[in-house]
Order: structure tokens, then sequence, then C-alpha cells
């Protein structure tokens, strides 16, 4: 997995509500046994005709965004299925940040694990944003993982939350199954506990 | 003295691994249910690493969203992509020597509904997927949840998955539903009422009294919609309906193991004075028949109810409303019993069960659907696909004019060929109602198998109860 730093970026605004992992990734392309490739379908349906030409209003075939970063979203972005495909196709597109109020569960959980970083913030901060992400390429939005730190074009700095193990993960770009497989000796003494005490499972 | 606890707490603290400093945990897992659109990039990292699957045993796989269900099916998936998918599956289940229920086996189907019916599912497991629906196991009293592909690869190498502690919502059904309404109505009405991500980091138990009163089927059917609400999970406490549907399963213990099962999960509850951070309370007399109007879960009303204006919502969703009523092409003010469909579907995990195709057979009986409707029947499993053969419930359908399917996820989700086309208006048991979900400009609308087959009847959205004669 890729370290997650820092990133300097334009951000492309995505306001709507609710943005479900349906409309990042339709399921007609998690028929793929592989994690790369998908770039060119993310949000597919929003972004292309039935003929297959780009819709011109939709932001990220605009000009400004086709090279976009970051994400800032409407309220619960990711919702419905556990779809990895959803992370991995903004990760293809080039997408490192998804910023908005919430995230569905699983989702932010997946992001994680892809080097993406998905950060929570309060409406009031999420509206100055979105209205500097309408400028398009003039306006870079900064982010330091390290000191937790979101900053406008205009320099404003908002602070972010984030859990010091997914941090340290991302900073490092870690991998989860060899720092659990360090833990394999309490793995195996649960196992015999357990082959006693709940012999059925 | 040991704090009072909530079932999930419970759950939890029997499967703990280890604890870090900062509250991550370490959490062993039971089962592990596999399919094939999920799995792949998991073995293949598996294999590129030089891992194994730590515990084969303990993880169960079963082809089911790309499978078609028309019997040709058995002579070779047509659809490249979805024939390797299913392919890569099952090479990978031989080579991992991981249980394996092929498409031609009759125990194949939704991976959901196979779990519990060969008794993988107990109470006080904790059961992953790399799907979703996986809520739906917690109608054993099992811990049961959805997780990305990643961690399927973390939970084949090491059995366990890192996870932080949810918080405790309490979600209660008090007094009986009244006729015509079923635990779809029960399901829908709460995400109404929470909206998506009322149950973001939550895992919700449901209880009360409409609750015990359900069928096993019909606390699957709450279950595996938590997800819609946002929850991480829910969970139902176990109880003598929960021993007698796992009793003589396959692969539920037996003789002394089972009573030494049943002696542990009879303390599956959560203790009287447990702490919840959140409480929902509904009378179930106040839940009426339901379907959606929109293209979100939370988009619900009783059927005699209207298409909602955007105006009337606030904040981001005013624009959500909009696009949603633009793309299922209704209007505000329009009534629900007014919007004509173009397709039945009756099947997936939410609905699937043979409880659901005897409450939709039940309606149809002596029926035909309305002329020109396409209509269709998925039995979840093989094994309920049989039995529903046997209760006659299979002819039943056919007479009314529904098409008898082969069990998969089929029309839920358009990765296989059954599909709505663009503008297609379906009345569909399944749990999204997503843009797209069952086919690019697809509408769907949500409700229960009973409602599926009123609108199959009349042509368009129906209360059921309109139907329901009286008992012979
Ligand atoms: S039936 Fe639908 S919701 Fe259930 S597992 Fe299949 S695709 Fe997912």
């Amino acid at each position: 997995m890729e370290k997650f730093t820092t990133l300097s970026g334009v951000a492309a605004p995505m306001p709507l509500v609710n943005i479900d992992t349906d409309m990042i990734i339709p399921k007609q392309f998690l028929k793929t046994i592989q994690r790369t490739g998908l770039g060119k379908n993310l949000f597919d349906e929003m972004r292309y005709g039935a003929d297959g030409t780009e819709i011109p209003e939709f932001v990220l075939n605009q000009p400004a965004y086709r090279k976009a970063e970051i994400l800032i979203a409407g309220d619960n972005f990711g919702c419905g299925s556990s779809r990895e495909h959803a992370p991995w196709a903004l990760l293809d597109f080039g997408i490192r940040c998804v910023i908005s109020t919430s995230f569905a569960d699983i989702f932010y959980n997946n992001c994680f694990k892809n080097g993406i970083l998905p950060i929570t913030l309060p409406r009031e901060q999420i509206d100055i944003l979105m209205e500097d992400a309408r400028k398009g390429e003039n306006a870079r939005i900064e982010i330091d993982l390290e000191s937790q730190t979101v900053t406008s074009a205009d320099g404003q700095s908002f602070h972010f939350e984030i859990d010091p193990f997914r941090k340290h993960c991302l900073l490092n770009g870690l991998d989860d199954i060899a720092l659990t497989l360090e833990k394999v000796s309490a793995i195996d003494a649960f196992e015999s506990r357990e082959a006693q005490s709940r012999p059925w499972v | 003295m040991t704090a009072p606890k909530t079932l999930y707490d419970k759950i939890w603290d029997a499967h703990l691994v280890h604890e870090a400093d900062d509250g991550t945990c370490l959490l062993y897992i039971d089962r592990h249910l596999v399919h094939e659109v999920t799995s792949p990039q998991a073995f293949e990292g598996l294999r590129m690493a030089g891992r194994k699957v730590r515990a084969p045993d303990k993880t169960i796989a079963v082809p089911d969203h790309n499978v078609p269900t028309t019997p040709d099916r058995l002579q070779g998936i047509k659809n490249p992509e979805s024939r390797i998918q299913v392919e890569a599956l099952d090479r990978n289940a031989r080579e991992f020597g991981v249980h394996y229920y092929p498409v031609d086996d009759v125990r194949q189907g939704i991976v959901h509904i196979v779990g519990p019916e060969q008794g993988w599912t107990l109470p006080g497991m904790t059961v992953v997927c790399g799907d979703s629906h996986t809520a739906t196991h917690g109608a054993f009293g099992a811990l049961a949840h959805g997780i990305g592909t990643s961690e399927v690869e973390h939970v084949l190498a090491t059995q366990t998955l890192i996870q932080k502690k949810s918080k405790n919502m309490k979600v209660e059904i008090t007094g009986s539903l009244p006729p015509g309404v079923t635990a779809k109505d029960i399901t829908l009405s709460v995400i109404g009422r929470t909206g998506t991500a009322g149950g973001t980091g939550y895992v919700i138990e449901y209880c009360g009294q409409a609750i015990r009163e359900l069928s096993m089927e019909g606390r699957m059917t709450v279950c595996n919609m938590a997800i819609e609400g946002g929850a991480r999970a829910g969970l139902i406490a176990p109880d003598e309906k929960t021993f007698d549907y796992v009793k003589g399963r396959p692969h539920a213990p037996k003789a002394a193991q089972w009573e030494a099962a049943l002696a542990w999960w009879k303390t599956l509850k959560s203790d009287d004075d447990a702490h919840w951070d959140k409480i929902i309370t509904i009378a179930a007399e106040d839940i009426a028949p339901v379907v959606t109007w929109g293209t979100s879960p939370e988009d619900v009303l009783p059927i005699s109810g209207a298409v909602p204006a955007p105006e009337s919502f606030s904040g981001g969703k005013v624009e959500a409303v909009r696009r949603a009523l633009d793309y299922m092409g209704l209007t505000p003010g329009q009534k629900l019993t007014e919007i004509e469909i173009d397709t039945v579907f009756i099947g997936s995990c939410t609905n699937g069960r043979i409880e659901d195709l005897r409450a939709a057979a039940a309606i149809l009986k002596g029926h035909k659907i309305r002329d020109g409707l396409r209509a269709m029947v998925v039995p979840g499993s093989g094994l309920v696909r049989a039995q529903a053969e046997e209760e006659g419930l299979a002819q039943i359908f056919i007479d009314a004019g529904f098409e008898w399917r082969l069990a998969g996820c089929s029309m839920c989700l358009a990765m296989n060929p059954d599909q709505l086309s663009p503008g297609e208006r379906c009345a569909a048991t399944s749990n999204r109602n997503f843009e797209g979900r069952q086919g690019r400009g697809g509408r769907t609308h949500l409700m229960s198998p009973a409602m599926a087959a009123a609108a199959a009847i009349t042509g368009r959205l129906t209360d059921v109860r309109e139907l329901m004669r009286e008992p012979a």
C-alpha cells in the first residue's frame, strides 16, 4: 500500500448526499478479478451517457477536475455495498482523499486498506471547502496527515480527527496482515482455549 | 460483579484475541462466508504472499451474484466475465480447501441463505463475508457484518479482523403486527425513521414483542437491512425459535455438544440494566405496509401515501429528492397506488426464503398476473426451491404467470442476465433501490413479498390488505 503523508491537489465538489457505492462503481464493473483498471469507470453512469460519450456537466468531465485528487462530498458518502471496488476505482482515477461530513462504515474502512484518506469535518467547514473546490484548478487544497490538517486555498486550516492506529498504518503504508501475523501466538492461544470451551464452532 | 452487558458486548468479549492500548482490537472470526465477486483479489493476494487459508474448515464459499437463474446455466455461463469470476471461485475453493457449494449443487444459493440453512450460522458466533448483507445472520444472535476485499484476505490469512467496537442501539418494536404487515415493513419503517445514516457507528439489537413473534425467516429479513440503516450489524437475541431452527441442520452441533452449546446460547441476551447509546421504540400497530418511492432505502412511505415534494425536505436532501423523482419518473402529489409497474421480482437474501414464497403464493393463489407484466420468483437456494415445489407453491406461481427460476441473487443486482431495461419499473422484494441497481435506468420500488404479489395482480403498487381474503 502506498504511504499517505501530505497531499496538495485540486478538489472536485460533489455536494449530492448519499452517494452510494453503486454510483461510485456500478455492478457491471465488479466482474474484474483485479484491483486495477477501474478508474475509467468511476461514477460511470453519472459520467457517461448510454452511448458511452462523456456527460459534459459531470464534475470529473470538466477540464478543471479531470486530474482531481480530492473529493469534497455530501453527507453519508459511500453508503451501500461492501465492494472494495469503490475505493479501487477512486484510487485508480487518482483520488487519494475524500472529505465529507460523514461516511458509511464499510466504505470508510475500505479506504484505509488502499491508502485513501477519508476525512470527516463539520458541516460549516465542508461548506467552505465546497466553495473552494468550485473554484477549480485555482484552488488547491492541502492535506497534512501528520498534523491532521486540511488547508483551504486561502489559507484557512481545519483540524480533523483520525484513529491513531489507522493514521500510523497510512503514514507508513503498512500491510494489516503482516501486522496481525505478529500476534499469531495470541491467535493460537485463543484457538486452543476455544477448542475446549466451544468445541462446536 | 461484572458490569451489565448487551448481547453485542457479550459476543464481542467472547471473541477478543487482543486489545491494543488505543482500543484497536483483534477479533476472532468463527465463520467466513465467501462469494465470487469480492474474493478473487483476496485469494490472489494470499497466493502472491505465499500464505494459506488459516481455517479452511470455517470458510464456506458459494457463487451467487453472477450465476444465471435459467436452467441452461448448467451448460456453462455465457457471459465471459461472469464465467471467469465463478471459475476463479471454483479454483480458489478447491486449491485452498474451503467448503464449497458449486452451481450444480442443490444446496447452492445466496450466501446469506445457504449459511443459516446448512447450520453454519449459529448463535453467539462472529460471522463475516465480503458482502454488506452479512447482517442477515444477526437474526441468530450472531455478530455478523460485511467486510471489504482487503479484510476478506485478512480473515483468510489470520481468521481475525482488526476492529474498533461500535456503540449499542436498541430498536424495540412493541405489540403485535397488524394483518398484512410483515418483517419487511418493520425493517423499511425503521430505516424510514432513522435514515440511511442513522445507524452509522452502531450495532443494533432488535427486540420487543413483534420481533419475538417473527419466525426466523422474518428475523433474517429484519437484520438483513440493518446495513441499509447504516448500522454495522443487526442482532436479535436467540430463543426457542432460534434453537428449533438450528437443531438438526447439517453443521449444527449434535448430542453432548448440542447440550453444551445450548447452555451457552441461553445466556446470550442483553442484561436488563445494560447501557444503550441510543434507543428507538416503535409500536407495531403504527406500522403499515410500506413501499419506497425514491432511490434511497430511507425514501419509504405507507402505501396509502403520495409522492413527496422535494421542497418538503431540507439540506442536501432537497437536491437528492429532485434527482430521485426525475430518475424514478414520478411527480409530487401522485398517489403511490397509482404508480404502474412493468415487472415484479420476488427473491434476494432479504425475501428469498420459504416463508416469503408462502406469503406471496397465498396472495397469488387463484389469480393471474396483470397482462403484459414480467414477473419472476427466484428462490434463495436450491433447497428453498425444492421445498416450494414440494409444497405446491411453485405451481401457484407458474399458474399465475410467474417465471420459476433457479437460485441466485438474480435481479437484486444487475450482475447476471436478470436486469431491468432503462425506464422499466419494478416491484421488488430486494433491499436496494439505488439508481441503476437492477439495471441501468431501472426503477425499483422495495416492498414485502405479499405487497409484490399484490402489485403483480393489479399491475400497480397496491395495498395488499385490499386483496387479503377471509380465511376459509
Ligand atoms: S441477493 Fe442481493 S443483496 Fe443479497 S447478497 Fe445477493 S446481491 Fe447482495
